[in-house]
């Protein structure tokens, strides 16, 4: 992880372009569903799946293994585009994202769907199930970590400082959450919502080890999963500062991208410009 | 066995016991692991058992991670909070994904108590049968709620187990035998069938034996397990007596009763007649006094028994 070469590098690249396609057909396809959200992931996704997380895709229930918690369960599309690529299922199997009955949920069903380790949709719930995890593969001694995604609105839940103290106070040093601030919720900006700021104070407050990236740049990312790793005693966050919409022009820094589909049109510009 | 235990003293009992046997259970509690009975759990296996806090939707989220990396978690806070306060966290990071939870839930119902409305939970049946996949148990006495932990272990999936605050007499003895979804016929009869949980059970039993003075045979039945109901039990016993009287210690809309109305309606319909709380909130008052001011009583259901039997 510490070495990533130029050739590397590039094919995390590569990765993270196709997915931003998938996320885009996905939700074209679909005429429904959450791209910008997902699209300011990608980079954060790609690089616990392709580079960081212990996994095995022909084993998506191997008993030690890290875990993953998409708390902010809406963007499942670059969470789909990521098994999808690793190989959990067949990336024909996207196209019936949100379609009836099909594998592919609106938000991640772990009972369905191969590499999924947590069901998710309901804001602010998957800090806690992260903790779970991360006691229970400590009581386990797996030497396994716990990863999750955060929403930056999605923090505005009361869930989520319940559990910011209860991962603290249980020292879950082999927890890492990733929070996407990339700005926007439904309604706009998230200052103008209800502003989670000053949010490094808050959580180190919470006595958390706090570090704040680049969210789009594969070696801060990697950087920074380093750090929290040698952080003992303490569970990690990691501010991650992204583009909503990112890698799609007319989707970029635009709220009105987080839940909406692109036309036909549309989707062909999106796609040229991830070529 | 003493004469007269609470279901929660049971279940603390019962933690300690099978706390021994079986390793990947694991206990958590919302600062009330002295009334929940959690805390002989916590003092014997410490490093099993989380203290979360005044925080129950994080106490639900919690034992939902637990139990997806393996574990037994029994979430334990009064029924109030765990079903109500935290009911989405119960939906949609529990039963949605059909985990392994058990939400233990004690303080239920108008026998909590002194503390008043806020505090006692008269909907939670009606909350938790309504979700999918949760399975739903209300133990009549402490040999069964020693029972129903045993079978929450091996059974794999959503349990809500709904437990009392304040003691409740025997109506098993030592050689009783708990089936998850059987219900357990008492008492035979033939002019009527009381279908009955909790506290209501020994009620009820109360109330065949008066009934006899009146000509009346009943026949008891003690539904333990709310979901999934024993429909072939109740129909058969129901094809029977053509009547039926339901207690249950939960307002009279969403409870047992619905649940039984749902079946008989479908497969053979009867009069029915239910004893519960009247879709009002209780108020504060010692738990006796309560039971009889809401009219959850022997003497309340022989009256809703002659109701019945007037309509068949």
């Amino acid at each position: 992880m510490n070495n990533l070469n130029n050739e590397r590098k590039n094919q995390l690249e590569n990765t993270a372009k196709a997915v931003r396609r998938h996320i885009v057909n996905m939700v074209t396809d679909a005429k429904s569903g959450h791209p910008g959200g997902s699209l300011s992931a990608v980079e954060v996704m790609t690089a616990l799946y392709f580079e960081v997380m212990d996994v095995d895709v022909k084993q998506p229930q191997k008993e030690i293994r890290d875990r993953f918690v998409l708390s902010k369960g809406h963007a499942t599309p670059v969470l789909y585009g990521v098994l999808a690529e690793k190989g959990y299922f067949p990336k024909e199997e996207l196209t019936s994202f949100r379609k009836v009955n099909t594998l592919l949920q609106g938000h991640p069903d772990m009972k369905e769907i191969p590499g999924v380790d947590m069901s998710s949709g309901s804001l602010g719930q998957g800090l806690s199930v992260a903790n779970g995890m991360a006691l229970a593969q400590k009581l386990n001694n797996t030497g396994k970590k716990v990863y999750t995604l955060l929403g930056d609105g999605e923090i505005q839940e009361g869930q989520i400082w319940e559990a910011a103290m209860t991962a603290a106070h249980y020292k879950l040093d082999n927890l890492v959450a990733f929070l996407d601030f990339n700005g926007l919720q439904i309604d706009g900006d998230i200052d103008n919502v209800m502003s989670p700021t000053p949010l490094k104070e808050k959580w180190e407050a919470f006595n958390w080890h706090v570090q704040e990236i680049d969210g789009h740049c594969f070696e801060e990312i990697f950087a920074a999963i380093e750090k929290a790793n040698e952080t003992k005693g303490k569970p990690s966050i990691i501010i991650a500062k992204t583009v909503k919409g990112k890698g799609v022009s007319f989707m970029e820094n635009n709220a009105g991208w987080h839940g909406s589909a692109p036309s036909e049109e549309q989707r062909q510009q999106a796609l040229k410009e991830l070529e | 066995m003493t004469k007269e235990m609470a279901t929660r003293e049971a279940y603390g009992n019962a933690l300690v016991q099978l706390g021994e046997k079986n390793e990947d259970i694991v206990v958590l509690d919302a600062d009330l692991s002295k009334s929940t009975k959690t805390a002989g759990f916590g003092e014997k296996f410490p490093n099993r058992f989380f203290n979360i806090g005044i925080a129950e939707a994080d106490l639900v989220g919690t034992a939902a991670g637990l139990a997806a990396a393996g574990k037994i978690p029994f979430a334990s806070t009064f029924a109030i909070f765990a079903t109500g306060r935290a009911y989405d966290q119960v939906r949609n990071s529990v039963c949605y994904p059909r985990l392994n939870v058990k939400l233990a839930a004690t303080h239920a119902g108008i026998t909590v108590g002194e503390d008043g409305a806020t505090h006692q939970a008269l909907e939670d049946i009606a909350l938790m049968r309504a979700i999918p996949n949760m399975t739903v148990v209300v133990p009549a006495d402490g040999i069964e709620a020693q029972q129903v932990i045993e079978a929450a272990v091996e059974y794999d999936g959503p349990m809500y187990i709904r437990l009392g605050r304040s003691k409740v007499p025997m109506v098993n003895d030592e050689s009783y035998k708990f089936e998850l979804g059987k219900g357990v016929v008492l008492k035979e009869g033939s002019d009527v069938t009381i279908v009955a949980a909790g506290v209501m059970v020994n009620e009820a039993i109360k109330a065949a034996e008066a009934l006899k003075a009146d000509g009346i045979d009943a026949e008891v039945i003690n539904i333990h397990t709310v979901k999934p109901l024993d429909k072939e039990l109740l129909i058969s016993s129901v094809a029977k007596t053509k009547a039926v009287v339901t207690a249950e210690e939960h307002n009279i809309m969403g409870g047992l009763g619905s649940a039984v109305c749902e079946v008989l309606s479908q497969n053979q319909p009867v009069p029915v007649e239910m004893v519960g709380v009247n879709d009002t909130f209780g108020e504060s008052g010692t738990p006796q006094a309560l039971l009889e001011k809401y009219g959850l009583t022997a003497e309340a259901i022989a009256e809703k028994v002659h109701k019945a039997v007037k309509r068949k």
